[in-house]
């Protein structure tokens, strides 16, 4: 394949924690639907071969020292991004949650001006996608959440099946929010720094294992958190350098 | 009258016995290098005030007296609640600071880890692709 000068590098950023099981899958897979895309693995403290499994399948490894949880594993693949002058990022989850053939819709609405891309579950009825009834309720909770504190009307908050073009990269490598609904702030914090951030509809695939426990108190716990977050302003970025959109 | 004035002699001993024996904890830590000297100066500071609280009975009263609080137990009450809520309040400042900076050098670490088998930036992705470019 004849590699121009021309060509935006991408890289697929993948957080894994004791995964490896579902890892070669959802690598080779990736490999058939985006042969030309890069992949790092970020290796969250697991205690399983998920490492290995990661580097037999011939893509970036990088193994954090212990468990930092999946915000700081996004913000190491966020630096390793940057350091290797990769133009573009996507996020794709190790449990195969996120179906690789949909990355290229996210691509898309990049090259369209976007600086984020959300792919959403909801936005349109690409394979309608069900969950529980506390999910449901926690993720309506999140979206209202998102609504009173930026303004802005997003159907899928906490969907960690997202591209980042490379002023996202560089902003989120030193930015990015470490404590749990981390994905929610992050959506909050590139609301509030400017950046253009869009939805666009995606096809995923249920989840295995039903991991989503939010209880009413935790999430209260948490939309107050946000909310100290957004009034205080912290994580606020020293002006980033921003391009204009083409 | 004031909990400290009022109180039997054995009272003021026992809270300069205990003020020394806190000094000494501490002087104990700073000399095996356990405690930081800002830490040490803190709480020495602590030791002397229950010392001089100890030894000289009407200080509290007059205290109070001096800035106008009705009961003196008071005062002893406001000043150490205040001193420890700023002393919490600055430790978790620190405590958020440090693992802020661990969790940096735990990327850094893991990204360094990761130089030292290649460089970033290279393509190592796809080995299957890049065979078929060398062959």
């Amino acid at each position: 394949m004849a590699q121009g000068p021309a060509k935006v590098r991408t890289i697929a950023i993948i957080p894994a924690f004791n995964e490896e099981e579902a890892l070669p899958g959802v690598l080779a897979e990736l490999r058939q639907a985006v042969p030309d895309i890069d992949v790092v693995v970020i290796s969250d403290g697991s205690r399983d071969r998920t490492a290995e499994v990661a580097r037999a399948a011939g893509v970036n490894v990088v193994e954090l020292p212990y468990n930092l949880g999946i915000g700081g594993a996004l913000q190491t693949g966020f630096r390793f991004a940057l350091r290797g002058g990769w133009a573009r990022a996507v996020q794709v989850d190790a449990d195969g949650q996120h179906d690789p053939g949909q990355i290229a819709r996210l691509l898309e609405a990049l090259d369209a001006g976007a600086d984020l891309v959300i792919g959403t579950r909801f936005a349109a009825q690409r394979g309608a996608y069900r969950v529980g009834r506390t999910r449901e309720r926690a993720m309506g909770a999140m979206r209202v959440a998102v609504r009173m504190l930026s303004g802005r009307r997003f159907t899928d908050t906490s969907s960690g099946f997202r591209a980042f073009d490379a002023d996202v990269i560089a902003f989120f490598a030193d930015t990015y929010p470490s404590e749990y609904m981390d994905s929610v702030e992050a959506l909050l914090l590139a609301l509030r720094e400017g950046f253009s951030v869009v939805e666009t509809p995606v096809t995923m695939r249920e989840r295995q294992a039903g991991r989503a426990s939010n209880r009413n108190l935790r999430l209260v716990y948490h939309f107050i958190r946000l909310a100290v977050v957004m009034v205080s302003g912290a994580g606020r970025h020293r002006a980033p350098v921003r391009e204009a959109v083409p | 009258m004031s909990m400290l004035a009022a109180a039997t002699p054995r009272l003021h001993v026992i809270t300069a016995v205990a003020g020394v024996i806190c000094m000494l904890g501490i002087l104990r830590l700073v000399r095996r290098r356990q405690l930081r000297a800002k830490y040490a100066l803190l709480w020495l500071a602590v030791g002397v005030a229950f010392v001089v609280l100890g030894a000289s009975p009407g200080l509290l009263d007059w205290a109070a007296r001096r800035t106008g609080v009705a009961y003196a137990p008071d005062l002893l009450f406001l000043v150490g609640t205040l001193f420890l809520v700023l002393v919490v309040m600055h430790l978790s400042w620190e405590l958020s600071r440090l693992e802020d900076r661990t969790k940096i050098l735990a990327e850094e670490v893991a990204l360094m880890r990761t130089e030292l088998h290649g460089h970033i930036g290279g393509d190592q992705s796809h080995p299957p692709a890049e065979d078929r470019r060398t062959a």
